[in-house]
Formats: C-alpha cells, sequence, structure tokens
C-alpha cells in the first residue's frame, strides 16, 4: 500500500501564471479583419462572405495560438471553444436577419390598399396596367381564404385536443392512454403534405376524386394542429397542483365540475398561449392546401365547394406563376409573405407574453 | 467586536505558515453583503469547523475559499485572502488555478454519473497532467482510494458507473476525486448531512486520516460532529434575516464547547438557539 | 365467536348524468386520436393501392412503382441527410452558447430569436432561399468548387448558374430544421444538475473542460433525439424543396448541378395540381412511403430519448 505521497505537482508554479491581457485578443480581431479583407479583396474582389470566412478562421487559429503560448494548453483550449461557439452563433444569426430583410424590403412595395381590398379577379383594363408596370391585384381573397380555413380546422382541432388532453391526465390510467400518447407522438411527425393527402383522400372517397375544398383543407390543418393543442395543453393542465383538486373534490364538487371550474381555468393561460402556437404553426402550411383546397383568383366564402386560396397557397404561385410581367407576380408574392411572416410574428410574440404575463401567480 | 483570532498557546500554530490566511473578507452578492469581515487563518494539516445557525454565511464563506461562490453571477468580495501566501484574489489570479489547489467535498455526493469509478476518480488528474500513462493512472487511483479508506470496497469493481455505490461510499468516491489532485486544502460543505450514522462514523474516521495529510475546513449544522473531528471551532452567527453573517468568535475546539468566551456561542452550543 | 370480516367491495360512488357524460367525451375523443391515425395509414393504403399496383399503362412514364418511387425516396433521404448533417454541429453549438456562454440576459432573448425561426412558414424560406441563397452561392462557391473539388463526386458535373442546387436545397433546409434541434438540445443542457457542473469545477475544470464532464454527458440522448426529430421535420419538408430544387428523373449525387432527385414531397407538390387519374393514386402512395419513413425515424427518435438517459439517473 502506497503510503509515501507523491510530490505535489508544480504548486510553485504562482496562481497568477499566465494571463492574457485583454488587448491581445481585440489586436488579433483587428489583424485578422484586415488581413482577411486585404487577402480576398486581392484575389477576387469583395467577397464579404469569404472575407469573414477566412477573418474567422484566421482569428480562431491565431488565439488560440497566443492562448497557447501566454496562458496554457488548457486555457487555450477553453478559449478555442469560446470562439466557435460564438463564431457559430453569429452564423446563424446571418441568415435570419437575411430572412426578414428581405421578406420587408420585398414586400413593403405592395404594401398598398389594392393589395389588401382586391382579389386576383382582374379585368381586362388592369391586365392592360399591369403590363405597363402598374401594381394590379390583391390577396383578400387569399386572406378569407386563411381566416375560414384557419377557424376551420381550430374548430376541428381545439375541442378535440382539449378534450383528449383532458383525458389523458384527469381520467387516463390504462392502455387506452399510453396508446393514445404514442400515437399524438407520431401525429406531431407526420410531414404535412402527407395530412393533406389524407383529407384529400377521405374527401375522395365519400365525395369523389378531384374535390377541392375549403373544409378539406380545415380537416388537413387540423391534422397538423391537433397534437400541437394535445401537447401543450396536456403539460399545462398537469402543472395545475393536484391540491386544487383534491380541495374541490372534498368541498363535495364533481369530478366534471372541477375540472371545468377549478382545472381548466387555473391552466388557461398556458392553454391559450399553446393554442396560439398551434395556429401560427399552420397558419403558414401550403403543401396540405395544394393538394386539398387549391387555388382561385376568387374570393370564395364557402368552404363546402370550389377551390379556396390562402395566404401561403397564393404567394407560392404568384412566385412560380407570376404571368406577364413577372415582376408584379412577384411581388405580389413577397406580399403575402411580408403578410404572412407579421401575421406569425405576432401570433409568436403574442403567445410569449401571455405566457409570462397571464401566469397565476403560485404556479411555476 | 473584532474577530476573534487563534489563540496561539497551545496549538501547532505557532510555528507553522498558516495554508490559509483570511484578512478582513466581506462577501457580497451584487449589492448585499452576505458575510462581513471575517479574519482568520487555518493551519496546514489540521481540521477546522465552521458551526453556527442556517443561513449565518459559513457555506459562502467556505465557497469563497476556492472561489466557488463565483458561479452565482455577480459575487463579489473585499478583502483578501492567502493560499501559502500567494493571494487568490489578487488580479490576474484564474479561480480556475485556486480550484486545482483547494479541493472541495459537497453535501449531496456527486460522483460524474456517466463515468465509472475508476474514471471519477481521475476526472480531476486527467484535466490537469497532459498525458498519464495507464501505470500512472492506475497508481494514483488505487492511492486515492486507498486514501479514502474505499478501496477494498471497490478494487473490484473499477470499471463499475459510479452512481452504482451507495451514499456512504459516493462520498468517499468524491474524496478520493478530490484528494487524487493533491490539493492544498480541503473543504467539505456538510458533507455527512445526507448521509446515515454508519456512513457519517466512517467518514469522521477518514478525516482523522485525511488530516496528515491535508488541512480539511469543515462546515457542519452538527456540533457533535464539529466537537468530535477538529482542533479547531470558528462559530458563525447572524443578527436578524437580512443581515450579514459573521465570526463571533473561533478558538480550540474544547474552548468553545466548553468554556467560549462569548455569551451568543454558549447560547448556541447549549443549543438555546439554533 | 367473532364474526370473519367480510370485506365488502367498495361501491363506486354514484355519478351524475353530466359526469359521466363528461367522462364519455374526453374518452370518445381520446379515441377519435387513435381512429385518425390508423385512418391516415388506411386511407392512403386503400386510395393508394392502385398507384402501386395498378395498371402502369395507365399512368405517365412507364415505370413500375418501385422505378417510380426509388429516386425520390434516395432524393428524400439524401436532401434530409445533408440538411442534419449542416445543421446538427450548429444547433449544437448555439444551443451551448445560448445556455453556457451568453450572458443570462441576453440567452432568453437569444432562445425566443432562434425559436421564431420555426416559426417562418416553409413558403417564405423556399422564396428567400432562391432569391438570396441561390444565386449567392452560385456567384461565389459552386465556380470555385466545380473548379477545385471536382474529383471527389459530390462536387462533380456543371456548376449551376442559377443556384438550385441540392446543396442550396440541404442549406436552407438546415435552417428550417435548425431551430427544432437548438430548442430540444438548450433545454437539456441547462437541466444538467448544478451539482455535477460545480462537482467539475471544484475540481479546476474550465469553462470548456466543465461542459465536456457535465454538460455533454448528460446531454447526449437530448442532442440526438432532438436531431432525429429534425431529420423526420426534414424528411417531409416540401414547399422550400419544391421552389428551390431544380428536379431530374434519376439518382444524382453531385450536390452543385441543376440535375437533382426530387424529393417525395416536393414530387408530390409540384405535380398533384395537374394529375389525374391514376397518376393521382400513384401520388398519394408516394405519400403513403414518406409517412412510413417518417414514422421509423420518429419512433427512432422515441426510443433513443427514452433510453438514453442512463447518465442521468445518477
Amino acid at each position: 500500500m502506497t503510503a509515501t505521497m507523491s510530490p505535489p505537482q508544480s504548486h510553485a508554479s504562482s496562481l497568477t501564471t499566465g494571463k492574457m491581457p485583454s488587448w491581445v485578443p481585440v489586436a488579433i480581431c483587428v489583424l485578422s479583419i484586415v488581413v482577411g479583407v486585404v487577402g480576398v479583396y486581392s484575389i477576387g474582389g469583395f467577397k464579404w462572405g469569404w472575407m469573414a470566412i477566412v477573418a474567422a478562421h484566421l482569428y480562431l487559429l491565431l488565439v488560440t495560438i497566443a492562448s497557447r503560448v501566454i496562458e496554457d494548453r488548457r486555457q487555450a483550449t477553453d478559449r478555442a471553444m469560446r470562439t466557435v461557439m460564438t463564431i457559430a452563433f453569429t452564423t446563424v444569426t446571418i441568415p435570419l436577419i437575411s430572412v426578414f430583410w428581405k421578406v420587408i424590403a420585398e414586400g413593403a412595395s405592395r404594401f398598398d390598399r389594392k393589395f389588401f381590398t382586391g382579389s386576383m379577379r382582374i379585368t381586362p383594363e388592369d391586365m392592360l396596367a399591369q403590363m405597363e408596370g402598374a401594381q394590379v391585384g390583391g390577396a383578400l381573397h387569399a386572406m378569407a381564404g386563411t381566416l375560414i380555413i384557419t377557424a376551420i380546422a381550430g374548430i376541428i382541432s381545439v375541442p378535440l385536443g382539449l378534450l383528449t388532453a383532458i383525458y389523458l391526465v384527469e381520467y387516463g390510467k390504462g392502455k387506452l392512454a399510453s396508446a393514445v400518447t404514442r400515437m399524438v407522438d407520431v401525429m406531431t411527425g407526420i410531414p404535412s403534405i402527407v395530412a393533406g393527402l389524407f383529407a384529400y383522400a377521405l374527401f375522395e372517397l365519400f365525395l369523389g376524386p378531384g374535390t377541392r375544398s375549403g373544409l378539406s383543407g380545415g380537416v388537413a390543418l387540423s391534422l397538423l394542429m391537433t397534437p400541437v393543442v394535445v401537447r401543450s395543453s396536456e403539460e399545462m393542465i398537469r402543472l395545475v397542483p393536484n391540491e386544487l383538486r383534491e380541495a374541490s373534490l372534498a368541498l363535495g364538487v364533481a369530478k366534471w365540475r372541477t375540472i371545468l371550474k377549478v382545472v381548466l381555468p387555473t391552466a388557461v393561460a398556458g392553454i391559450l398561449t399553446g393554442i396560439t402556437l398551434a395556429i401560427a404553426r399552420v397558419i403558414g402550411e401550403t403543401a396540405p392546401l395544394l393538394v386539398t383546397a387549391g387555388v382561385a383568383q376568387d374570393i370564395n366564402l364557402n368552404p363546402f365547394s370550389g377551390r379556396m386560396t390562402t395566404l401561403p397557397v397564393f404567394s407560392y404561385y404568384e412566385y412560380v406563376q407570376p404571368g406577364v410581367p413577372p415582376e408584379t407576380g412577384i411581388a405580389r408574392a413577397w406580399g403575402a409573405a411580408m403578410m404572412l411572416v407579421m401575421i406569425v410574428a405576432v401570433l409568436f410574440t403574442a403567445a410569449r407574453i401571455m405566457s409570462h404575463a397571464l401566469k397565476p401567480k403560485g404556479l411555476k | 467586536m473584532p474577530a476573534q483570532t487563534a489563540d496561539t498557546t497551545h496549538s501547532e500554530v505557532t510555528s507553522v505558515e498558516p495554508v490559509i490566511s483570511v484578512k478582513n473578507l466581506n462577501i457580497y452578492y451584487d449589492k448585499f453583503l452576505a458575510v462581513r469581515d471575517v479574519t482568520m487563518e487555518i493551519a496546514p494539516r489540521s481540521i477546522t469547523a465552521l458551526i453556527g445557525p442556517s443561513g449565518c454565511g459559513k457555506s459562502t464563506f467556505l465557497r469563497s475559499l476556492n472561489r466557488m461562490h463565483e458561479v452565482i453571477p455577480k459575487a463579489r468580495v473585499d478583502g483578501q485572502v492567502f493560499l501559502n501566501g500567494e493571494g487568490t484574489y489578487g488580479p490576474g489570479v484564474d479561480p480556475v488555478t485556486v480550484r486545482r489547489r483547494v479541493g472541495m467535498v459537497f453535501q449531496r455526493p456527486n460522483p460524474f454519473p456517466t463515468m465509472s469509478i475508476y474514471e471519477n476518480v481521475v476526472a480531476g488528474m486527467r484535466l490537469n497532467a497532459n498525458r498519464m500513462s495507464k501505470a500512472e493512472a492506475d497508481e494514483v487511483v488505487e492511492r486515492s482510494l486507498v486514501g479514502a479508506n474505499l478501496w477494498d470496497e471497490v478494487k473490484d469493481r473499477l470499471d463499475n458507473p459510479g452512481s452504482g455505490l451507495s451514499g456512504g461510499q459516493q462520498q468517499r468516491l468524491c474524496i478520493a476525486r478530490a484528494i487524487a489532485v493533491e490539493p492544498e486544502v480541503l473543504l467539505m460543505d456538510e458533507p455527512c448531512s445526507a448521509l446515515d450514522p454508519i456512513s457519517t462514523m466512517a467518514i469522521e474516521a477518514l478525516m482523522e486520516q485525511l488530516k496528515d495529510r491535508f488541512a480539511i475546513v469543515i462546515v457542519t449544522h452538527n456540533m457533535q460532529q464539529a466537537a468530535r473531528v477538529s482542533e479547531r471551532t470558528a462559530f458563525f452567527n447572524i443578527d436578524g434575516p437580512g443581515q450579514p453573517g459573521h465570526i463571533v468568535e473561533m478558538d480550540l475546539t474544547e474552548n468553545i464547547f466548553s468554556n467560549p468566551r462569548e455569551k451568543a456561542t454558549s447560547d448556541y452550543v447549549t443549543g438555546r438557539f439554533g | 365467536m367473532s364474526q370473519p370480516v367480510v370485506q365488502e367491495k367498495t361501491k363506486k360512488a354514484p355519478t351524475s348524468v353530466p359526469d359521466r357524460l363528461f367522462t364519455r367525451l374526453s374518452q370518445a375523443s381520446a379515441v377519435t386520436i387513435l381512429v385518425l391515425l390508423s385512418g391516415v395509414a388506411f386511407f392512403l393504403s386503400v386510395v393508394g393501392w392502385s398507384g402501386i399496383f395498378g395498371d402502369v399503362e395507365g399512368m405517365s412514364g412507364s415505370d413500375t412503382f418501385l422505378e417510380y418511387v426509388g429516386p425520390l425516396v434516395f432524393g428524400t433521404v439524401y436532401a434530409a441527410t445533408l440538411a442534419l448533417v449542416i445543421a446538427t454541429p450548429l444547433a449544437f453549438a448555439v444551443a451551448l452558447f445560448i445556455s453556457h456562454y451568453a450572458p443570462r440576459r441576453l440567452a432568453q432573448t437569444l432562445g425566443y430569436v432562434v425559436d421564431l425561426l420555426a416559426a417562418i412558414p416553409s413558403v417564405v424560406f423556399g422564396i428567400w432561399g432562391i432569391t438570396v441563397v441561390a444565386p449567392l452561392l452560385s456567384r461565389n462557391v459552386y465556380p470555385w468548387a466545380n473548379d477545385n473539388l471536382s474529383f471527389i463526386p459530390f462536387f462533380s458535373g456543371t456548376a449551376s448558374t442559377s443556384g438550385r442546387t441540392m446543396l442550396t436545397t440541404g442549406i436552407v433546409l438546415a435552417m428550417m430544421i435548425l431551430p427544432i434541434i437548438t430548442a430540444i438540445s438548450r433545454e437539456v443542457f441547462l437541466q444538467t444538475p448544478r451539482l455535477h457542473e460545480e462537482a467539475s469545477l471544484a475540481l479546476g475544470a474550465t469553462k470548456w473542460e466543465m461542459i465536456r464532464q457535465a454538460v455533454i454527458p448528460y446531454g447526449r440522448s437530448g442532442v440526438i433525439s432532438g436531431a432525429m426529430l429534425g431529420l423526420g421535420r426534414a424528411l417531409g419538408e416540401t414547399m422550400a424543396v419544391a421552389i428551390i430544387l431544380s428536379p431530374s428523373d434519376g439518382y444524382f449525387w453531385s450536390i452543385l448541378t441543376n440535375q437533382n432527385s426530387n424529393t417525395i414531397a416536393s414530387n408530390i407538390a409540384l405535380k398533384f395540381p395537374e394529375a389525374y387519374g391514376l397518376d393521382v393514386n400513384r401520388l398519394i402512395a408516394t405519400g403513403l412511403v414518406l409517412f412510413l419513413l417518417s414514422f421509423g425515424v420518429n419512433m427512432l427518435a422515441r426510443r433513443v430519448a427514452n433510453s438514453g438517459f442512463s447518465g442521468a439517473a445518477g
């Protein structure tokens, strides 16, 4: 048995061995940028992307070497990793900013009254005007379609999802519950186009091939929306402390009343948030609607028959089939895209705010 | 009242440099003063106990000795701490280097769950050494597990996961991990509070042995434990909620428990409050 | 003589009509979910049947179903894998950045911003991809890669000038699945027990070393399961691919050219509006294949997520 102590490791090294002075990373950063810019410019001109890539790699290399020399190997690794994380994060923000920037820059050109109040039922005079470059046509029919179809999806999936969530938390204990939970998991993974095909197939079996309707689109979207509602509602209902339920039951209140009057109101903020997020998810769906509701030029307010356009489908078709001249079609596509992004951003932010603001006191 | 410094009449402190020396240390969390004006010395190869009611800052103070309190954002100190003569809060001192020389054992045993017993012991060594041959690593593992009184129990199952041991064994594993890197001081933050009495006895016996190699500072809620294991004891107290904790008295353990100078101390050790 | 104690079966308390009604209602909803899902598989199979086994002559082109769907499956997996390979390391790094490197206050905003990326509709990504990313890459990257790296099969062929390549598609898809992988990874990293992080730090570990010792082992299976969910999402992504990718018939490995195998979803989106007769059935059959594919991937993801937390059981 070894009782001897091996000599302590370099305890003689003072606590202040090697600390990189704070100006060094800054200097290296500047150096890297200069080299990157000059180097890339002399080879191929003003290629910002390449310059950034070269500068970033150079910085990483140099700062790691410097740290290795001034500090020690472990600090060098730590610093290198920190740099890698920061570069990765910055890299990801660039496309994000680019998307928003592009959408707003291009979409702003159609931020006009005609866009919001007209459909694509264009008169011959408008056609001629379009040839001259005027902006004609609007997205009103698409907005109406989005509203109607999303509403149908909501009417189906909110009660269905909420009741299922209630079942899973309050009632389900056996095989049915575990099967349902697994199925909900599977549902979250259904590709959106498959949901559309299902709705199409369903309606085809009962109403014949080639059926297009807003209702069909709504059914497809509800397939995508329901699992989101179930999951988030379930989570929120589970968070309601058991003590509340027990207090109510101990007062002699029936279970169903307890759920309706005690549990749900406590969880309502979270449930609303979940529903808002579910709406945000389906409102931008294109693929399932291509195969169900199709595309139309007119405003169609009847969900039971006829094609109905939604904003994302409108945007898609205006982009890939812009007509003549293409610029006006493309402008409409961007306008619809911008509208979509704004709606989604508003819904998303509203959900966030709701979840913070409406949190009942005493619940995490 | 100024903090009490060591009573040097009987102890070894007279002729030996303290391994840790604290001067007028104040610990802040952002603007809140958590611990006020501590001055004390820790002798090498001794056991010092920090006792006091909950919330009086003894754990905070302990953590400031290896700069672990800094994991909480906006924590800072005023004053000085010296490790073998070198200031641990000096400009340009990286907490990482301090922690390599001052080890810590926590209240709840925390072996790394994804590592085996063997890997747990060498975890700290692997961070420090560039390359360790298998023979060197084996030697360190055996030495540390022997030192932690755990070797005989686990020597045939070093590859089993660290989390598969009992609570007392896990804590000894954490001690083995801490001493494997040969720190100068070992800090123990209520190491037995999550353990059963038998395991507690085992750890206390272990501390007696470890005292020959390391200075140990232990925070404990259990006064009897402090009386059993330590040579010197510091009594921390707090004047009221929201007030900073501070040292009331520090002396040889037997004095603190049988003949304390301060009334607050005697009230605490006789169980009138706490 | 004492009477033997008889245990009476406790009678259930009488429930009122509304109570029973409500119970039945919620039960019925749960059952509906089951029915719906089996319905999907059922209906797709029924209607898609004639697409698989029907008279080949009745459809455009004269391939068997296998010949038809083969390249599509290839394209689907290819694009999704490419997206996964690009997105996962980035998501890992971003999640670590947000959970452990960014200043506290910033971290919440950053999380929100990355999550917002997930909410952007795919058609917007598609149009952005083809108007911004494709030209950017085709001017700056593709010629260079084609000139210098064409010995590698991925970079062979004639570089596209429009940028409507598999690589562009893969990059845009990566942007789309990045948020979900990041969100799940971030969750898991944030849940690393404080105790283990402190154990590492107390041994004198640097921040990166602590992450390697305590955070990554704990979060490993979470990241993997997040990546698989991202893969599932990428497999089913339709619009971005439909807009960006320039499709051709057959199996194509090069990611720089205009000739690419299409994905199942994109193929359906492009052909369905104009299809009629048995062609429709065949498209639906490919949809069934896609459903099964993503179903398999999702099951795998759940399996990994549930089994993987052995490390965290400590």
